[in-house]
């Protein structure tokens, strides 16, 4: 299972408290942790990357295992850290002020 | 007429002010949609508890809320009966998907738009300004939104279309941002005649169709703008807020940048009526809604000093269509404020006498019951309010 949480914003959005758990196939990436995300939550569609062109939205950031994956690959595989669950796939919004 | 209601949208939130006709005592929900932007908030005159939110963030972007109850629950539309994606109901998630036309059908659209340095920039979707609901249809809306474009939906909010006949437009390339974006902020429809609809573009202009917004012209002649290279250009005057007179719609009222401007003839031409004002740059303007000569400002110091001459917060009224004005200020603050009202943050209720609502940057939402003679406060201490609409419920 993966686990991923959320910013505040979007887990009022998505109805969610705490972490969500998402059932995925290998391998794990992600786009396809976003993509089964949306799938399930289909109310989080445009709000972490853009409708038509599934780029990340500017001032979202996505952190794997301790580190700043937002400018990889959206195909490259996940640490397995958080492919086993051990640690979670965290989609947070840019500090920046408001 | 015994209901009042009173959409609020803040930069954290939406509030809704609930009274009777005799707007007194005064109940106050929210916020909804906590911590978000809330851009515009309007209710179908068709069906007036079907409302519709611009819910919105630099983060995580555009989302449209919609409540079939007048306020007390809320929804994403998107979720047809029977095509709801998961176990949970979840709605489909396309209700705020605005995606600019590109087809060829539509003419030519645009790819870019004047940026602020005169260089050409892309069109990039922000969020969405202001919702105009259908003067027939619940389930029909338009939508203003930056980099300014007019989009529709038919299907209560579950998905939208641009009418890209607007931005398609052959003075598209010359449209230019305001300080607040390129933002198509204002929507007016005809009341006689609901396929004749106005927009107003910063910094663009006004533009009319008489088609239901298939085809637009650009209808900004007597315009004078100082700050731009050609003062009576076609396009590129910052437009801040038109209104419409309710009984001779051909009548219309314009804030602009600077100057307060009236056409008789549907926008084909305008006049300065600035007149007596302290200043006539400012944001809002609304029309009684009975007496359609009687128009209301909120004049601010200038575009680099936004907030009231002299620390006075002053609604300003004309009973003749411009020219000769009057302050109005009892109960409104007459030292050290230094508020600002924003362009969609007034409104006028169809009671009798006419009440007229304000919301400030500073968080406060002003009412007067009495056309403007009085004022009190319904609230004091609310995020910064960038809209105001007010539904009469019978």
């Amino acid at each position: 299972m993966i686990r991923v949480v959320l910013p505040h914003h979007l887990k009022t959005l998505a109805r969610v408290e705490g972490e969500i758990t998402l059932s995925l196939d290998a391998p794990v990436t992600t786009a396809s942790v976003l993509d089964k995300l949306e799938a399930d939550y289909p109310m989080l569609r445009g709000t972490i990357r853009e409708h038509q062109t599934l780029k990340r939205r500017p001032r979202v950031r996505f952190y794997a295992d301790r580190e700043d994956i937002s400018h990889e690959p959206p195909d490259a595989p996940l640490p397995e850290a958080v492919v086993s669950g051990r640690e979670p796939f965290i989609v947070i919004g840019a500090i920046s002020g408001g | 007429m015994s209901g009042t209601r009173v959409l609020v949208g803040t930069r954290k939130g939406a509030f809704i002010l609930s009274s009777n006709g005799d707007r007194r005592d005064w109940s106050v929900s929210g916020p909804h949609f906590a911590g978000w932007e809330i851009y515009h908030a309007k209710a179908s005159p068709v069906d007036p508890d079907r409302i519709y939110v611009s819910q919105t963030s630099s983060w995580f972007g555009q989302i449209i809320q919609r409540s079939d109850d007048g306020g007390s629950s809320w929804f994403q539309p998107g979720s047809p009966d029977g095509l709801k994606t998961n176990d949970m109901g979840m709605p489909m998630g396309e209700s705020n998907n605005f995606a600019y036309d590109t087809s060829e059908e539509t003419g030519k659209p645009l790819t870019t738009h004047q940026w602020y340095d005169g260089s050409q920039h892309p069109w990039e979707f922000a969020r969405v300004w202001h919702l105009e609901p259908s003067l027939d249809d619940p389930d029909t809306v338009y939508a203003g939104v930056e980099d300014a474009a007019l989009f529709k939906t038919t299907d209560g909010g579950a998905s939208w279309f641009e009418l890209a006949g607007l931005r398609g437009h052959e003075t598209g390339p010359n449209w230019a941002p305001g300080a607040g974006g390129m933002c198509l902020h204002t929507i007016v429809i005809d009341p006689n005649d609901h396929d004749r609809i106005y927009a107003a573009i910063s910094a663009a202009g006004t533009f009319r169709s008489d088609d239901g917004g298939q085809t637009w012209k650009p209808v900004n002649n007597g315009l004078h703008s100082q700050y731009i290279p050609d003062p009576t250009a076609e396009v590129g005057h910052c437009v801040h807020r038109i209104a419409i007179n309710p009984i001779n719609p051909d009548v219309l009222y314009m804030q602009k940048h600077w100057d307060v401007m009236r056409s008789d003839d549907g926008g084909e031409n305008w006049v300065e009526v600035s007149g007596n004002l302290p200043s006539d740059f400012g944001f809002p303007i609304a029309v009684h809604s009975h007496d359609p000569d009687t128009i209301y400002v909120v004049p601010i110091e200038s575009d680099s000093l936004h907030y009231p001459p002299e620390g006075k917060l002053r609604v300003y009224r004309s009973r003749s269509g411009g020219n000769e004005w009057e302050a109005l200020s009892n109960g409104l603050p007459q030292e050290h404020c230094y508020v600002n009202v924003l362009r969609d943050a007034m409104a006028v209720d169809e009671h009798d006498p006419c009440g007229i609502y304000f919301g400030t940057t500073g968080g406060q939402v002003y009412h007067s019951a009495d056309e403007g003679d009085h004022w009190a406060p319904i609230v004091r201490d609310l995020p910064a309010v960038l809209s105001v609409e007010v539904q009469t419920l019978p």
